[in-house]
């Protein structure tokens, strides 16, 4: 989806080095408002690196990152931490919830750190919750749920602030088939009903075809799109 | 597809015209590719050549649709040894896209580039599926997630392939220099 207006996200020719290794070596990514990119890749290409510094998290040694007309090479890093809370949403893998919360503490707890009162947020992420199917799960703690629903506790907490933007890095890769579907299927539903964009960087072909379209990291370097 | 075997069990219910099975076929079975009538007669017919049905009444008029058909205890016990065998793990060995991987290096040709382009289409092809399937019901997405499995397992071995490029390329190049 290609558009000629400036896309919601741009990270232009980044690169980063972690000593020796070149992790990004004239990586580029945009993201459209809306629309959901599959980064793709072998193990140890950059994709992680590069949904790093296109989140702000990490800032690479070169290149640009524009996102909404500003850019984020530029801020400091607490005006990146407030960009990212804000304006962003995550979920990786696993280990992503506080295991001392409740998951509805968890859900929550974006909504807190934003300043919002104890009973609104909660209010807000039992909604969340219920939306994926989760609502059983409120009040016992992420190590005493399965997998397949604590990492729908982990989407939801990345929604509950409304984000433009969603940074999933394998979300669905410690679920079996099943789950991994259902995270999905709610992740890309709710995005698409709230307009946010999803940077979805994922190794399984089914995964990815959730997305709009993929971007192919390969050696630190994206590909140029094949047209078919 | 065995059509002839998905005619006779959906006989199992009871006595059918020819358009009725049709109509259970599409409905069931029939996703993609819809039955012709034209198939369900000439199956239709060789499953009465070999006593799997008989016709079980016959209305006035005219047309193939007069005739009632039934199943034969030797149908029953062709769809019962056809359910609770084993369909032949289809391997595609040697397939269109390994040539081309090889053909591509032979000819000094860019072989990634045929892998990349196989990719693309492939998720291409990924893509309207799962939209397909979110749009649909269990049944649309049980046909389209069997479609997904295999494409993804013919990515992953463009992926594997991918990897091993350069490795592949010493390989065919040597084994021509060696051969006759
Ligand atoms: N913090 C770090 N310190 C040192 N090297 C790192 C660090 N993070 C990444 N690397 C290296 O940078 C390269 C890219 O890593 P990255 O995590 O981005 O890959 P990836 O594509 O996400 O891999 P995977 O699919 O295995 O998650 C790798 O060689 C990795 O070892
Ligand atoms: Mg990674």
């Amino acid at each position: 989806m290609s558009t000629d207006t400036e896309p919601l996200l741009r990270a232009t020719e980044l690169f980063k080095a972690f000593g020796p290794t070149d992790a990004l070596d004239t990586a580029s990514l945009s993201v459209a408002a809306g629309e959901t990119v599959a980064v793709m890749g072998p193990s140890g290409s950059g994709k992680s690196t590069l949904l790093h510094c296109a989140a702000g998290i990490m800032k690479p040694d070169a290149g640009s990152v524009r996102y909404d007309g500003r850019e984020l090479t530029a801020l400091s890093d607490g005006e990146r931490s407030e960009l990212r809370r804000t304006e962003f949403g995550f979920v990786f893998q696993f280990g992503q919830l506080i295991p001392e919360l409740t998951c509805l503490e968890n859900v929550a707890l974006p909504l807190r750190l934003g300043g919002m009162r104890r009973k609104l947020a909660e209010a807000e992420a039992e909604r969340w919750l219920g939306t994926f199917d989760v609502a059983e799960a409120a009040l016992k703690r992420p190590g005493d749920v399965s997998g397949g629903q604590s990492q729908r506790v982990a989407v939801a907490r990345a929604l509950v602030t409304t984000p433009r933007v969603i940074f999933a890095d394998e979300p669905t890769g410690a679920l079996d088939s099943l789950n991994g579907e259902l995270v999905m299927r709610l992740l890309t539903q709710s995005a698409r009903e709230s307009g946010a964009a999803i940077v979805l960087v994922t190794h399984e072909a089914r995964v990815a075809a959730y997305a709009d379209r993929e971007v192919i990291v390969r050696d630190g370097r994206t590909q140029p799109v094949v047209l078919t | 597809m065995s059509i002839g075997h998905a005619l006779l069990a959906l006989l199992e219910a009871g006595p059918r015209h020819g358009y009725d099975l049709k109509r259970a076929y599409d409905i069931h079975l029939g996703a993609d590719r819809p039955l012709h009538y034209g198939q369900v007669y000439s199956t239709l017919s060789r499953l009465l050549r070999n006593g799997l049905v008989e016709v079980a009444g016959l209305e006035s008029g005219d047309g193939p649709d007069r005739k009632r058909y039934a199943i034969t205890d030797a149908g029953i016990t062709d769809v019962e040894s056809w359910l609770a065998g084993p369909e032949r793990p289809e391997v595609y060995l040697q397939n269109v896209l390994y040539a081309k991987v090889v053909l591509a290096l032979l000819s000094g040709r860019d072989a990634q580039r045929v892998l990349d382009t196989q990719r693309a289409e492939h998720l291409k092809h990924m893509r309207e599926l799962t939209k397909r399937k979110s749009d649909g019901d269990l049944v649309d997405q049980l046909i389209c997630d069997h479609a997904l499995f295999h494409l993804e397992a013919d990515l992953r071995w463009l992926e594997l392939t991918a990897a091993r490029i350069d490795q592949l390329r010493e390989q065919v190049r040597t084994t021509t220099e060696g051969g006759k």
